[in-house]
């Protein structure tokens, strides 16, 4: 039976963290040398923890998929990273970070959390800049800032369009300094396939080696998940070709609460689809929507080239609809606002799937130049994938899923319901509730990573400095290695007819149409059948070639295609479950007269936690209230 | 203009780092040109495993040109023919119908085959092990804005700082040479206050690793700088080699 404590510290809010921190129990330094912390991922969160831990003197084993810690997707987030430094004297602070989270994310996300984040950001900033992280300077030589969507004030640090690979360079620099030392082992292509349990808590993991595909038993006091997000499940998103959810699939049967599966972020602005043949989808960061104004024609069905259409007759419907924020409504809200145009009929390009996002009148007021040296970079992206030039004629663009914000439920700790069994970064679902703003998710990762779990994972590891090291031919690593050898070995014996990609795409269409931007409860329950059914197929016809003992992707591809077949039942029944519309869900039974999200405070003011029961049970949902002492519950207004 | 080609595609096939591989011929026909060349991959891909054959293997991750991964050298060029871009970013249009396609691993001894397109670029990693950063613990540090930087210096350590560690500079140089690569991270650092304190050291102990891992000397051709997809200059080395040899005065 799973308890659902989120070990919130008492008192007042702004000093939960603070007093934590300084009561926090400690781990001696000769104690540290003898416990080993397994960390696997190797993005913001997991190199920022790895680093950390390592310098503290753990003694840490990082796994990645990929052939360096450095190519983990968090290198491609492309806008910033928030932080309340206040340098622009615009009036941000601690608190109004925490505000704008707590709204943005439509007040489904833990209090103390998100505020023990707006505390931190500032020092995650300081740090970057101590490792040698680039940002954009102003002329004077000091930290430029830009503004971002669902806010007022500018609070972004950016390193030219690419702030996402800057900050991960960073952590990973730090990284290999402590693999340059050997006190951080790592494992480049190695995937992790189980978690161990022994006496109710984790104790390692098996992990395949990529290349020779052999089995791999790890040992760790403590095992923490820094294994970003799972929206690949909806095969076509801004994520990159292996983010997957399988560490989180693993651990979630192994007895960690799974934390608001649904709430799932759609990007307003990626370049709309193309082909049948599409792999991926390309965002465009939303800072372009500080100088781009976003538009479809008033008429439906117009088909004139976009230079054609004159001023009045085009319909800047964010401007119209949302006049105090305009293009920065936040994610969600720019999303359904373009679903709406295209549904209406007004969509643009061939698909009719899209809407215009125009430099016009930026170019007019700020010259060519100035836009270059802002979106220099995203412009040729996008020529590069279109073919056609943003300085003369107006982006396309469309919603495309981006984010998860569901994920592994935690508790203050970062602890998911296993003891021992941390999840930090986008893999938890702790701090933006049903919508995250831009730049948040730099900063949520860097903040677990580099000053959270170095204090919160003290907690646990100081009970345990007397448990010495399991040796790996303990029985339930022995068992642990079998399952993940039977699973391998029935994936390469089905011998059927479909491709992984095949059954992916299907996957991946059901939970588009049914479980994307908007949802009601008679799509959601013909897509729990349709879930289900393509997951028999898979296990009756899946054709995955090759063998076990080498470096085989179709193999790698099929074991994530099979957890996500999993996942996107669980996500459906949570949007099922949750018959409200907060953030990035919207129940279409749920919403305002203006065809806005509506939220049941009264009902659903609760983080749902899953609980796995069994292969093919209902998994159990348990419910974490929310209690909102410092913020009052509002409906989220950006007009 | 059609939409569509009908193309040859020639590819290197090596089944493990020890076997010999070779080229194998593929035809492929009704590819889109709006697709990215790694989807035009994945067609074929596609087509081999339902023709029972195994499918090409090979390298990628965010397909939007950003972390390094992919690594192709198509018609003798790595990352392809187009300047400035990654294979990922590569799109189908700029191929003619009919053309053949010729596509191998990049090739360095110190970037061994792993299989068909795969190849193992640990001695990057080591290379970065030894000296690519500034040696601060996280902590406390100074307030961001107590290090002023101004906008050339910090533009320029940008510049270095956009590398995306693919390799493609080692593959284009006929020495399969690593300076680019190092140039970027030495010079980046060479430029900040931050790194100064460990400027000498840095550049001694990533040079001495990259000489071990078997890259060549510089062939001073600019192969590198024409193929990198970051576009990243040569201007680097030139700095990296007047750092090397102060360090090395200084080191004596």
């Amino acid at each position: 039976m799973t308890t659902i404590d989120s070990k919130v510290p008492p008192g007042p809010l702004s000093e939960k963290w603070t007093k934590y921190r300084s009561t926090v129990k400690l781990v001696n330094p000769a104690n540290k040398r003898h416990i080993e912390i397994i960390v696997v991922g190797s993005g913001l969160a997991g190199a920022s923890a790895a680093a950390s831990l390592a310098e503290l003197g753990y003694k840490v084993k990082v796994f990645c998929f990929q052939d360096s810690p450095r190519r983990a997707h968090s290198i491609a987030a492309q806008g910033g990273i928030n932080a309340a430094k206040n340098y622009q004297n615009d009036g941000d602070s601690t608190y109004r970070l925490f505000y704008d989270t707590i709204k943005g994310g439509d007040f489904r996300s833990r209090e103390a959390n998100v505020y023990r984040l707006a505390e931190v950001s500032a020092n995650i900033i300081d740090q970057c800049v101590a490792q040698g992280v680039p940002f954009a300077r102003e002329y004077g030589g000091l930290l430029d800032n830009r503004s971002f969507g669902g806010v007022q004030v500018s609070r972004t640090f950016y390193a030219r369009g690419q702030t996402g690979q800057q900050l991960l360079l960073g952590a990973y620099s730090a990284l290999s300094r402590q693999i340059g030392k050997k006190q951080v082992q790592m494992y480049n292509r190695h995937e992790m396939l189980e978690v161990v349990m022994i006496d109710g808590k984790a104790r390692g993991i098996i992990a395949r080696d990529l290349v020779t595909g052999k089995l791999e038993r790890h040992f760790g006091h403590a095992v923490v998940l820094a294994t970003g997000g799972y929206g690949n499940v909806f095969f076509l998103s801004t994520n990159a070709m292996g983010c997957n959810v399988t560490a989180n699939w693993k651990a979630y049967k192994k007895g960690a609460a799974f934390g608001n599966p649904c709430f799932t972020q759609i990007h307003p602005t990626c370049i709309p689809v193309s082909g049948d043949y599409q792999s991926k989808l390309t965002l465009m960061s939303e800072s372009l929507r500080n100088d781009g104004r976003i538009w479809v024609p008033k008429k439906e069905g117009d088909k004139r080239k976009p230079i054609d259409i004159p001023e009045e007759e085009r319909d800047y419907y964010l401007e119209r609809r949302y006049p105090a924020f305009g293009n920065l409504v936040p994610r969600d809200v720019a999303s359904r606002a373009a679903k709406q145009a295209c549904d209406e009929g007004k969509g643009v390009g061939p698909s009719g799937l899209a809407v215009y996002l125009d430099f016009r009148d930026a170019i007019a007021r700020l010259g060519q130049p100035v836009i270059a040296a802002r979106y220099g970079n995203l412009f040729e992206m996008y020529d590069k994938i279109t073919g056609e030039d943003p300085y003369k004629t107006p982006m396309r663009i469309y919603p495309a899923v981006h984010y998860t914000m569901g994920g592994l439920w935690v508790d203050y700790n970062l602890m998911t319901t296993v003891k021992g069994l941390y999840a930090l970064g986008e893999c938890n679902f702790s701090d933006h509730g049903a919508n995250r703003l831009g730049a948040s998710a730099l900063m949520q990762g860097l903040a677990d990573g580099y000053y959270v779990i170095p204090y919160t994972i003290g907690e646990y590891l100081s009970g345990e400095i007397m448990t010495k090291a399991i040796p790996t031919d303990h029985a339930a690593f022995a068992d642990a290695e079998n399952k993940v050898k039977e699973r391998i070995d029935k994936l390469l014996s089905i011998k059927g007819s479909q491709s992984v990609d095949d059954l992916h795409k299907r996957l991946g269409k059901v939970m588009w149409d049914y479980c994307g931007m908007a949802r009601n409860e008679e799509g959601l329950k013909k897509a729990k059948v349709m879930v289900q059914q393509i997951r028999e197929e898979f296990w009756k016809d899946v054709k995955v070639p090759g063998g076990a003992f080498e470096f085989n992707q179709e193999l790698e591809k099929a074991g994530r295609v099979a957890d996500f077949l999993e996942l996107g039942e669980l996500m459906i029944d949570d949007a099922l479950n949750r018959k409200e519309s907060c953030g990035g869900h919207f129940r279409e039974e749920s919403a305002t007269d203006k065809g806005e999200a509506k939220r049941d405070d009264a009902n659903f003011a609760y983080v749902s936690a899953w609980e796995y029961q069994g292969d093919n049970q209902p998994a159990k949902l348990n419910k974490e209230p929310l209690v909102f002492e410092e913020m009052h519950l509002a409906e989220r207004n950006y007009e | 203009m059609s939409d569509t080609l009908n193309l040859t595609l020639k590819i290197w096939r090596q089944k493990s780092p020890s076997s010999t591989g070779k080229f194998e011929s593929y035809k492929l026909n009704g590819v889109s040109t709006h697709m990215s060349f790694l989807e035009m991959m994945d067609v074929l891909n596609e087509k081999l495993i339902k023709e029972n054959k195994e499918p090409v293997a090979f390298d990628h991750d965010c397909r939007e040109g950003i972390c390094g991964m992919c690594s192709m050298y198509i018609n003798g060029r790595a990352h392809g023919p187009l300047k400035g871009t990654t294979t990922c970013q590569l799109h189908m249009r700029h191929f003619k119908d009919g053309e053949t396609i010729t596509i191998e691993p990049w090739r360095a001894k110190a970037f061994p085959v792993i299989k068909d397109l795969v190849v193992d670029r640990t001695a990057f990693e080591n290379i970065m092990q030894a000296g690519g950063f500034v040696s601060v613990n996280t902590g406390s540090p100074a307030d961001a804005n107590s290090i002023l930087i101004g906008k050339t210096i910090a533009d320029e350590a940008m510049d270095g700082a956009a590398c995306i560690g693919c390799g493609a500079c080692v593959a284009a140089c006929k020495n399969a040479s690593a300076m680019l690569f190092v140039s970027a991270k030495v010079s980046q650092l060479a430029l900040l206050p931050q790194g100064q304190v460990e400027r000498t050291e840095r550049v001694l102990k990533m040079v001495q690793t990259m000489d071990d891992a078997g890259f060549g000397n510089c062939s001073n051709t600019g192969a590198c700088e024409a193929e990198c997809p970051k576009e990243i200059s040569v201007a680097h080395i030139a700095r990296l080699n007047r750092e090397y040899l102060m360090a090395s005065i200084a080191g004596e």
